[in-house]
């Protein structure tokens, strides 16, 4: 906690905090904390039940859910709790924000820091922005994705943060009897004025208790008194984490709680049907007990290490999965013939005017594989349960969990920890779920650790997808472009869903998968007439999951790739291309920027070659030129990227550099390397040694990032944008360096290494 | 099962009746509390474990390991570093401020990995140390935090590293004037309402704000009639 700033005089006029405060107040301040603290918002949803059914908001009208992209339903969505900021000003000076979003990773708590402190003007060091528990009155806003978090929190946090300087200020002026006009903060984040500075703190006593004047008028700043916000500045948590005392779910402390491990199916979702030595299992070094899942058989040890040993000691018989017998080819075939047909007939050369193009891509499976593997922490009791875990929908698991183990939502207490890493894999609650129920039937507290190989085998990924794509020329324009995506169902059973239809409009009546294809796919191209369809066999049945950039990651490089083929069909340059066809001054600024930045056009070696791609998303803009060596055919490297980004308006340029150069990373893997196979019902690809996510030696050594100037005071998404870009500019720099197109994503994806079976040696324990 | 006794980060620890093979990451992490070593493989691949552990008979030195494929029997009696121990008397190391003045760490779980690694990798290669040295790191980030990590070890050890704009401490881009006002929300989601401001009249799909402020009619019950009460 950052000391009060050094000279602070004592207050000259004392107060009890609770001299005006009525009943209500002071139970109302109690209720939150100890210590009298003033705090800002939730005071409608702190005063009711918990969870709060009452909290259930009116909602927009569909005429006001105008130009939906995903990001602006779950605003729409979160409207009416909008205001249920929880920010804190401690007596020692400290401002806390309550983050009703998870971070991580992706600088949500820092940028949301420097809100408070910007509008406060205070330092940022003053503010605290721990991760706030499942809190049901939020209803759908706690939830963390479409890369809406930084976007939606602009308006609301800053109202707060404007309330609560007020609120202080005010009560400042009534305590000194100083003009409200002549106090003002000081550099070190104090009140000063006649006879100060104080600390801020010194004041948060009255200031709970403080009525601000009927005329007071609370408005943020308007970006040209920002000072803060639009600079760069370092994560809050960056000493934490260089010291090695951030703590992720396994790290929190948590009396008595044991760990555990899973012995899973050798396919995907196969179930154990008998356990053949479990009472020689249990003799085993280090084990408490053995516990039965629905999705395999635990093993709960006095460490993880022995855990692991003996629940690779199992002897079980196994339930094979929904996919058993299914090869990658199995599962792109029938996702072909469950294409949705083009509408558009392929007309071929008509008059050496008209003429048509079809194209089809493959995309295979891909894990999020985040580094922390999934994991969580459950204490159930009998009339109490309290859950630790990296979630981006904490009220859902909340609701599951009470379920899940027959308490009531009033009795569950969900933690929301920060998280090693998501890319969407952290909506999903499946490891507190193992969790919760192995710790109602042993009677004990239960970490839940997922070894890497069971979170690439088991865990949830991004789905096969085949595309296919139609477009119809006129010379050099485009009449028709048709876009079928034929995928394997994204699953929604964490309840994104919910949010998503609550907004009313098209997302009403379909699908989680359509209604979520519908608000983030859009082409970004002046096309003439455009149709964008998914199709969602559910002959297939895998652990799938929003992957960061959900469908665009595998739409739009695939619609980059077209755009360099019909650009190259007339000879003309691909950058010019675009410069043409996309539809606004932002978007056409990007791509000036990567031209200009990125050396557009200059000469390089035979085998090596520059490409260029375009992506829109969430309102904001990016593009990116890249350089690619490919004269090591079985090793294509990306020598070179420059990206710009244009999201209206950036926050922190620091963190926003880091989303895209992460982006980066993700996009260089969709197109060179990244993917899992599946071989008889199985993914085949077991932790980093196989599945190829990008190392240091496949990153760049030339990176920049240009950050477009703020041009407006709407806040884009930023946390997904770079990638689907990225994954374009790579695929057609290869191309253009090898010659060859771009049909199946990625352009190197052999098997080229011994796999690893599903009970695997133990590198310490059979050696 | 055989006692073990090491001394971690300056100080001795003792473990009692560990299998021989009980992989070090867990004795450090399930038994000492000790949780800067991250799991993020156990077979040597990730690297988030990545720690120091002595040279025999070399005085003070010392090497990068990984906890998760070292038995526990390989370390008695040895002397290991985890990230905890790094910075000393309250110092950081110099690794660990260069990662901090390059903003390095997205999610931060390799991050602990990451520096044992690249404080080995420059005590082995000196302060020259190259593109091609930093190119052998196998630790992964999934965040993809390469380029920071790059910098921060040649800053570590002492070369001339360029930021960029969008890093901390250097150029800041100036509070932007003549931003015009927000667009392209349903009105009321652009523009705070206020008391007096007519929300009701933006709901119906009026231009914009009342610019007159009415004391205390329309914003009872408005959307933010909850946060803050006023009489």
């Amino acid at each position: 906690m950052p000391e009060p700033a050094g000279e602070a005089r004592e207050l000259p006029v004392g107060g009890d905090p609770d001299v005006s405060g009525g009943v209500d107040r002071r139970r109302f301040l109690t209720w939150l904390v100890a210590a009298p603290v003033l705090t800002i918002g939730a005071k409608a949803a702190l005063s009711g039940p918990r969870t709060a059914q009452a909290q259930v908001p009116k909602l927009p009208q569909p005429a006001e859910a105008i130009d939906q992209d995903l990001g602006r339903q779950l605003q729409l969505a979160n409207l009416p709790t909008e205001h249920m900021v929880r920010l804190e000003v401690l007596e020692d000076s400290t401002v806390r924000l309550h983050l009703h979003r998870m971070e991580v990773g992706q600088g949500i708590a820092t940028a949301v820091g420097m809100m408070v402190a910007d509008e406060m003007d205070i330092p940022l060091s003053q503010v605290d922005v721990p991760l706030r528990e499942a809190s049901p009155e939020l209803v759908f806003n706690q939830l963390t994705g479409g890369s809406a978090s930084v976007r939606h929190l602009y308006r609301p946090v800053r109202q707060a943060a404007a309330a609560a300087r007020e609120q202080l200020l005010g009560a400042a002026s009534q305590q000194l009897g100083v003009p409200r006009g002549q106090l003002t903060m000081d550099d070190d984040g104090r009140l000063d004025g006649p006879g100060g500075p104080w600390p801020l703190g010194a004041f948060t006593a009255l200031a709970a208790n403080y009525e601000l004047p009927t005329n007071t008028l609370i408005r943020p700043k308007r970006i040209a008194d920002q000072t803060l916000l639009g600079t760069p500045m370092r994560r809050l948590d960056a000493e934490e984490i260089v010291t090695g005392r951030r703590r992720y779910t396994m790290d929190v402390e948590v009396e008595g709680a044991r760990p555990m491990m899973v012995r899973r199916a050798p396919t995907i979702m196969g179930t154990p049907r008998a356990v053949r030595n479990a009472d020689q299992v249990r003799a085993m070094s280090g084990v408490i007990d053995v516990v039965e899942l629905p999705t395999g058989i635990g093993v709960v040890a006095r460490t993880f290490g022995e855990a692991e040993v003996a629940k690779n000691a199992f002897d079980v018989e196994w339930n094979p999965g929904p996919m058993a017998g299914t090869d990658d080819d199995d599962i792109y075939d029938q996702l072909r013939r469950q294409q949705l047909p083009l509408a558009v007939p392929g007309t071929g050369p008509v008059l050496g005017l008209v003429d048509s193009h079809d194209f089809e891509f493959t995309m295979p499976f891909i894990s999020h594989a985040p580094l922390e593997t999934n994991t969580a922490i459950a204490d159930v009791r009998e009339d109490a349960a309290e859950f630790w875990g990296g979630l981006k929908i904490p009220i859902v698991a909340l609701q599951d969990m009470a379920r899940e183990v027959g308490l009531s939502e009033d009795q569950v207490r969900v933690h929301v920890v920060p998280a090693g890493g998501s890319f969407g894999r952290r909506l999903f609650h499946d490891a507190m779920t193992e969790a919760a129920i192995a710790s109602k039937r042993l009677g004990i507290p239960i970490k839940n650790l997922w070894t890497r190989l069971d979170d690439i085998r088991h865990g949830r990924g991004r789905p096969h997808s085949v595309h296919r794509l139609r477009v119809t020329t006129l010379r050099d324009d485009v009449l028709a472009y048709e876009h079928r995506m034929s995928g394997i169902a994204l699953s929604g059973e964490h309840g994104l869903g919910e949010a998503l239809t609550a907004t009313a409009g098209r997302a009403a009546n379909v699908a989680i998968g359509q209604a979520l294809f519908a608000g983030v796919v859009k082409c970004p191209y002046q096309w003439g007439a455009v149709t964008q369809l998914l199709n969602e066999p559910n002959e297939l049945t895998m652990n799938t999951g929003s992957w960061r950039s959900p469908y665009s990651n595998a739409v739009r490089p695939c619609e980059e790739v077209v755009v360099d083929e019909l650009a190259a069909r007339t000879g003309e340059d691909p950058l010019a291309y675009r410069l043409r066809m996309v539809g606004d001054g932002r978007a056409r600024a990007v791509l000036e920027a990567v031209r200009d930045a990125g050396d557009w056009g200059r000469d390089l070696p035979d085998g090596v070659a520059q490409g260029v791609a375009f992506h829109q998303e969430y309102n904001s803009y990016s593009a990116w030129v890249v350089e690619v060596d490919a004269r090591d055919e079985a090793a294509p490297k990306v020598t070179r990227a420059v990206g710009a980004v244009d999201v209206g308006n950036p926050l922190n340029p620091s963190g926003l550099e880091q989303q895209m150069l992460g982006c980066l990373a993700d996009g260089i893997g969709v197109a060179l390397r990244l993917g899992n196979h599946v071989r008889d019902g199985a993914i085949v690809e077991s932790s980093y040694s196989d599945f190829k996510v990008t190392k240091q030696r496949d990153f760049p050594r030339d990176t920049q990032v240009i950050v477009m100037p703020a041009n407006s005071e709407d806040v884009g998404g930023a946390g997904e944008l770079g990638l689907a870009g990225a994954a374009g500019a790579v695929a057609n720099a290869w191309a253009r360096a090898t010659g060859r197109k771009v049909r199946s994503f990625p352009v190197s994806f052999d098997i080229d290494f011994d796999v690893v079976p599903d009970v695997p040696s133990h590198p310490t324990f059979d050696a | 099962m055989p006692d073990y006794t090491f001394t971690i980060n300056g100080e001795q620890r003792t473990v009692e009746d560990v299998p021989e093979w009980l992989p070090m990451l867990w004795v450090l992490r399930d038994l000492l509390g000790i949780t800067g070593p991250k799991y993020g493989c156990g077979v040597g691949a990730c690297r988030a474990c990545t720690s120091h552990i002595a040279v025999r008979g070399r005085s003070g030195a010392f090497e990068e390991f990984q906890p998760c494929v070292t038995p526990a029997s390989a370390c008695e009696g040895r002397s290991i570093r985890t990230i905890e121990g790094l910075a000393q008397d309250g110092e950081l190391h110099p690794v660990q401020q260069a990662w901090l003045e390059l903003d390095v760490a997205q999610c931060g779980f390799c991050q602990p990995g990451q520096i044992m690694t690249a404080t080995a990798k420059i005590a082995e290669r000196g302060d020259d140390i190259s593109d091609d040295d930093i190119d052998e790191i196998e630790n992964i980030c999934r965040c993809g935090t390469y380029g920071r990590i790059r910098q921060a070890i040649k800053a570590a050890a002492g070369q001339q590293v360029e930021r960029t704009a969008n890093q901390p401490g250097e150029a800041r881009l100036a509070p932007q004037e003549d931003i015009p006002a927000p667009t392209g929300l349903p009105a009321p989601l652009n523009e705070v309402p206020q008391p007096g401001d007519g929300l009701g009249n933006l709901l119906e799909g009026r231009d914009g704000p009342d610019e007159e402020l009415d004391d205390g009619d329309a914003g009872e019950g408005g959307l933010f009639g909850g946060a803050l009460r006023r009489r």
